[in-house]
């Protein structure tokens, strides 16, 4: 079987599985709503990814744009206009917005100082969503409003309660999102991007404008980052501030890890085996903590290259 | 309101040391290993629970001096097992792993002491306000101020004077120099991080006598002394300092005139510092990249 073969099945295998997803979920022991935040969460860690692997930039504050992107579509929905796809705008826009200012203020950053500084900064809006009290609800969170039927002109397809459908919704989206992200690597923006992970300087020497791709890619991944906020809000009728939380951060960026950083799909298969770890472990015992904290030093010791650069590895050898 | 400004510049004054004690310990390890602890919010926590533990034998002035070095011992087994084996990885892989320790020392507090906050007992000729105009002039914040001084002057002392602190500066500038000619340099990030941790946990003693002894003890100091850093300038230990002060009184002050903006503040001063002045007030050109 040649390596071009392969991927396409296995590119296949993927989609197939999550097509069928709500339909076997129940049969392995899980339910409909744990596939949606598995792909929800999948896709914040690709979109982290598209920085963190495809960029070479550690940016370790995606919190903060996913976060934005779930407050926005709350808020969206509870005090503007009851609209499931207006709420999904706004919240990219405020998230993006907000990415675009930040990343122009750190771009000329590198390495643990990048990461230093995203952490750093996704903390105001959290502390915004904590004590802004009036508008986001603090400490409990944005509640008292809930996704709503779309509305398609000919017919209404009711996501409010029926799971699978939302589902679906989340997987289209999902597949647009992975699509163009896909679609902008293999472009000569994503090759030089590329190219500036693997040797920046030379790729000065070329001439190429390191600043203005690095700022490009970083707010490409923060409007990703911030659709997967929007659905994650979407998903639970419901938002807190842990959402903006820097252990947030720290969870996407250990999916993207526990994946394999080096494969365009490795975030989605660690988003599955943490989320699905984290489910069970929190609804076993109460030093939950302690199990993601070990699983965190674990990855790091044992599995750096993560599943699927272990995986590539074999097939090679 | 005169009374009311003072009151909270020199709350921030005293916040602002903890901020700068825990940024120092953080700076001292980033500036020579690369590695950003973020389980230094978690040894803190560890140095505040174990006086905690040993005040009702030693006393207070006794844990004030073991608390810490057991904690920097913890740290030591730390380096020694745990992130010496990444330093020649991508500084991504240290930084995730300081993340899980840092959950698995918050959680590991919560399971020895329990999640309620405990009592602290500190001297009672410590806690009684020395002036009544004043009333927050208490001998323990006053004492606790002098202390950090203490601290911060014996570690610049350790620093400019003794041949570790000699060795410290030199890895930091050029470590494959330092290592060519003959020191140990495993040895030396090794108590370079202990060093690190003695400080954490000497804030940790500190800080529990005036934010209360709690598991989030750690998690809600470790943020402000990543601003203290960024705002100080990477690199300058004496500018970790300037910024850890700097955002203690400013976060103070803001207390008073708006209240709910007083944790955003000091990330909104971090924003200002990096559009004007990239490298921080204090940091040295170059170590950016």
């Amino acid at each position: 079987m040649s390596a071009l073969t392969r991927q396409r099945l296995s590119l296949a295998l993927i989609w197939l599985a999550l097509l069928t997803m709500p339909y076997w979920m129940n049969a392995v022991g899980g339910y409909t709503e744990l596939g949606t935040r598995v792909l929800v969460l999948g896709l914040a860690a690709m979109a982290l990814n598209f920085l963190l692997g495809f960029t070479g930039v550690l940016s370790f504050g995606h919190a903060a744009y996913f976060g934005l992107g779930a407050y926005g579509a709350g808020m969206a929905i509870k005090y503007l206009a009851p609209s499931t796809p207006l709420a999904i705008v706004i919240g990219v826009v405020l998230g993006t917005l907000a990415g675009a200012i930040i990343g122009a203020l750190i771009v000329k950053l590198r390495g643990v100082y990048f990461a230093m500084v995203t952490i750093a900064f996704a903390q105001v809006f959290f502390f915004i969503a904590i004590r802004w009290n009036a508008v986001t609800g603090g400490d409990d969170g944005l509640t008292g409003w809930h996704r709503h039927a779309l509305d398609l002109g000919f017919g209404k397809i009711d996501i409010l309660n029926n799971d699978k459908a939302f589902y679906y919704l989340v997987l289209v989206l999902f597949a647009i999102a992975v699509g163009l992200m896909a679609l902008l690597l293999r472009s000569p923006f994503g090759r030089t991007l590329l190219a500036i992970r693997e040797n920046e300087r030379r790729a000065r020497f070329l001439g190429l404008p390191i600043e203005q791709h690095i700022w490009l890619s970083f707010v490409i991944s923060c409007l990703f980052a911030s659709l997967a906020g929007t659905l994650f809000a979407l998903l639970s009728n419901f938002i807190d501030p842990h959402a903006l939380h820097w252990s947030q951060s720290g969870n996407f960026v250990i999916m993207a890890v526990l994946g394999g950083m080096r494969s365009f799909w490795g975030p989605l298969v660690g988003a599955a085996i943490f989320v699905v770890l984290q489910d069970y472990v929190s609804s076993h015992t109460a030093n939950w903590m302690s199990i993601i904290g070990l699983f965190f030093v674990l990855v790091v010791m044992f599995f750096p290259r993560g599943v699927l650069g272990m995986l590539r590895r074999k097939a090679k050898s | 309101m005169t009374q009311l400004l003072l009151f909270n510049v020199f709350n921030g004054l005293i916040v602002g040391a903890f901020y700068a004690l825990m940024a120092l310990g953080l700076s001292l390890i980033l500036n020579l290993s690369g590695v950003i602890n973020f389980a230094h919010g978690g040894f803190l926590a560890i140095g505040a629970y174990l006086a905690y533990s040993l005040i009702p034998y030693v006393g207070f002035w006794g844990a004030l001096l073991i608390a810490p070095i057991l904690t920097a011992m913890i740290g030591l087994l730390v380096e020694r097992f745990l992130i010496r084996r990444l330093y020649q990885r991508d500084p991504l892989y240290s930084l995730l792993l300081t993340f899980g320790l840092a959950y698995i020392l918050e959680d590991g507090t919560r399971m020895i002491w329990g999640a309620q906050s405990l009592p602290y007992v500190i001297p009672d000729w410590l806690t009684s306000p020395l002036s009544s105009e004043y009333f927050f002039l208490t001998g323990y914040r006053l004492f606790m101020v002098v202390l950090v001084a203490v601290a911060v002057g014996a570690l610049f002392y350790i620093l400019s004077r003794t041949r570790l602190g000699m060795r410290i500066r030199a890895g930091t500038a050029d470590l494959e120099t330092v290592s060519v000619l003959g020191v140990n340099v495993r040895l030396l990030r090794n108590l370079n991080f202990g060093l690190g941790i003695y400080l954490a946990g000497l804030a940790g003693v500190l800080a529990a006598g005036m934010l209360g002894l709690d598991p989030t003890i750690g998690s809600t100091l470790i943020m402000p002394s990543f601003v203290a850093i960024i705002v100080g300038g990477l690199g300058s230990l004496p500018g970790t300092l300037l910024g850890g002060l700097l955002i203690g009184v400013v976060s103070g002050i803001t207390t008073v005139y708006f209240p709910s903006a007083s944790e955003a503040v000091m990330y909104v001063m971090m924003g200002v510092v990096l559009l004007v002045r990239p490298r921080g007030l204090l940091g040295e050109e170059g170590r950016l990249q």
